[in-house]
C-alpha cells in the first residue's frame, strides 16, 4: 500500500441500470464458473419428465392427456429445488449487506438477481422442453403453446420463489419453509400454463389463457421486487 | 465549528435481555478515528452494525451531516463505507470482477477500461499485482483478506466503519492499514473499527465498551 491510488468518484445519483447489469453479470459469471447450479435444474426437469412414461406405461392416450400437468409441474418444482441458493451464498458470505448498504435501490438489485437466476435455471429447461413433450406424444402446435406458457410462467414462478427465499435466507434450513410460502402462490400461474396447454391439445382458443398470464407476469415483474426487497430486509435486520 | 459528520443521541440497545448500551452518544468529526474496544460479545459488532445501517434494532438518533439519518440515507449509503466480518468476496470470481462489481453496486462514474485501470492499481497496492485473474478460491485466507481490503484504496466514501479488518492479515499489511488509516484521516475523512490491536494513531479516541450495564466510556 505505497503510494496511494486515485480515488473513483461517485455522481450524485448512480445509474440503476449499472446496479442492475452489476449483479446480472456477476450472477451469471458464478453460474457459468460453478456449473452445477447450470445442470442441476436441467437434469432434474428431464429426469422427472423421463419417469412419468415409465411410472404409467407408454400409451400414447395417457401420456398426451398428462402431458401439460407433467411438463408444468416437473418446471415448477425444479425452479422451487434451484430458488434456495438464490440468496443464501449471498447471505453466507457477506455480498448481500454489501447490497443492502449499496446507494442503488435494493429492488433494482433484486430484480437483476432474480433475472440471472432465471436465465441460469428455467431458460435451459424452456430450451429442452419441446424434445420433452414431443415424447409425451404432443403434436407440433401443443409444443409451440407449451413453448411460450413456460416462456410467460418460469420468470413469475422465479418471482414468486424469490420472495419465500429471502424470507427464509436468515433460517438455517429454509428449503421446506420456501416450498410452503411459494407452492399456494404457484397454483394460479399452473392453472393457466396449464390450461392454454390442454386448450391447444384440444385444438381451442388458447389466447386468453396466456394474456391472464402475461398479466401476472407484469403484475410480478412491477410488485415482486419490492416484496423481495422487504423479505431481505426483515432477514438480515437484528 | 464544521458540522460532525455523524453524531449518535441517546442510542439505547438490547440483545437477549442483556442490555448492551445505554445512552451512548458522541460527535465524530472529520479525520477524527473512533476506535470501539471491549472484550467479545460487548457488542461492537452490534454497534458497528447499527452505525452502518444495517440494523434497525435500537433505539436513539443518529445524524449524517447534521440531519436525522433515515431521512438522508441515500446520500449516508453513498458516503460510507463498511467493511464486515463477512467480506462479500465471492470465491468462484477474480479480484478483478469481485471489485468489479463491489464498486458498480456503489454507483462509481468510472466504466470500462477506467474502472479496471482503477482496479488493477488498488490490487497492485495490496500486494496483488500478478493475482487479477486468479479465482479468489485459489488465494489465501490473507490474500482474500486483502481483495476487500484493495476497497479502501479506491471506493469513495467519508466515513469507513472497519469491523476487525486486522484479522488474517500479517505484520507489514497491518502497518500498511494503518498508514491507509492515518492518511484517510488526514484528507478528512473519518473511520470507526474495532480491533483488538493496540493502536497508535494520532486523534485516535477510544470507545471502551462493556463496562457492565451498559456503560460506556469514550478516552
Amino acid at each position: 500500500m505505497a503510494d496511494p491510488v486515485k480515488r473513483l468518484s461517485t455522481p450524485e445519483v448512480p445509474s440503476l441500470w449499472q446496479g442492475f447489469t452489476a449483479l446480472l453479470r456477476r450472477d451469471l459469471l458464478i453460474a457459468f464458473r460453478q456449473r452445477s447450479d447450470l445442470v442441476n435444474p436441467l437434469f432434474f426437469f428431464i429426469m422427472v419428465i423421463a419417469l412419468f412414461p415409465l411410472g404409467i406405461g407408454p400409451e400414447k392416450s395417457t401420456l398426451e392427456k398428462i402431458a401439460p400437468g407433467v411438463i408444468w409441474i416437473a418446471a415448477l418444482l425444479s425452479t422451487l429445488l434451484s430458488v434456495d441458493s438464490l440468496f443464501r451464498q449471498d447471505f453466507e458470505d457477506g455480498a448481500l449487506e454489501l447490497a443492502l448498504l449499496s446507494p442503488q435501490p435494493l429492488f433494482v438489485l433484486v430484480l437483476g438477481k432474480v433475472v440471472a437466476h432465471w436465465l441460469v435455471s428455467a431458460l435451459p429447461l424452456i430450451l429442452v422442453s419441446p424434445i420433452l413433450s414431443v415424447m409425451l406424444f404432443m403434436d407440433a402446435e401443443t409444443v409451440k403453446v407449451t413453448l411460450y406458457s413456460l416462456l410467460l410462467g418460469t420468470p413469475v414462478l422465479s418471482m414468486i420463489s424469490a420472495i419465500g427465499a429471502a424470507l427464509t435466507v436468515g433460517l438455517r434450513k429454509g428449503g421446506v419453509l420456501i416450498a410452503i410460502i411459494a407452492l399456494p402462490l404457484y397454483v394460479p400461474v399452473l392453472i393457466f400454463g396449464t390450461g392454454a396447454v390442454q386448450a391447444a391439445a384440444m385444438g381451442m382458443a388458447w389466447s386468453g389463457q396466456l394474456a391472464v398470464m402475461a398479466t401476472f407476469l407484469v403484475l410480478a415483474l412491477a410488485f415482486a421486487p419490492f416484496a423481495v426487497a422487504a423479505g431481505l430486509r426483515i432477514s438480515t435486520s437484528g | 465549528m464544521t458540522e460532525p459528520l455523524l453524531h449518535v443521541r441517546q442510542l439505547y440497545c438490547e440483545r437477549d435481555d442483556r442490555i448492551l448500551i445505554r445512552e451512548l452518544a458522541f460527535a465524530l468529526g472529520e479525520g477524527e478515528i473512533l476506535q470501539i474496544e471491549g472484550p467479545n460479545g460487548s457488542g461492537k459488532t452490534t454497534l458497528i452494525r447499527i452505525l452502518c445501517g444495517l440494523s434497525d434494532d435500537f433505539e436513539g438518533e443518529l445524524y449524517w451531516r447534521g440531519q436525522p439519518r433515515h431521512r438522508h440515507d441515500d446520500r449516508f449509503r453513498q458516503e460510507h463505507l463498511y467493511f464486515g466480518h463477512l467480506t462479500g468476496i465471492k470465491t468462484s470470481l477474480s479480484p478483478r470482477e469481485n471489485l468489479r462489481w463491489i464498486l458498480q453496486l456503489k454507483g462509481v462514474a468510472q466504466q470500462g477500461e477506467e474502472l479496471d485501470a482503477a482496479i488493477e492499481a488498488a490490487l497492485a497496492a495490496v500486494g496483488l499485482a500478478s493475482y487479477e485473474d486468479v479465482t479468489v478460491y485459489a488465494l489465501s485466507a490473507g490474500q482474500k483478506r486483502r481483495v476487500a481490503l484493495a476497497r479502501l484504496q479506491i471506493e469513495p466514501a467519508a466515513l469507513w466503519v472497519l469491523d476487525e479488518p486486522f484479522t488474517a492479515i500479517d505484520r507489514k499489511g497491518v502497518a500498511e492499514l494503518e498508514a491507509l488509516v492515518q492518511q484517510h484521516a488526514a484528507r478528512g475523512g473519518s473511520v470507526i473499527l474495532t480491533t483488538h490491536h493496540a493502536l497508535d494513531l494520532p486523534g485516535l479516541r477510544r470507545l471502551q465498551l462493556g463496562l457492565g450495564g451498559g456503560k460506556w466510556q469514550i478516552q
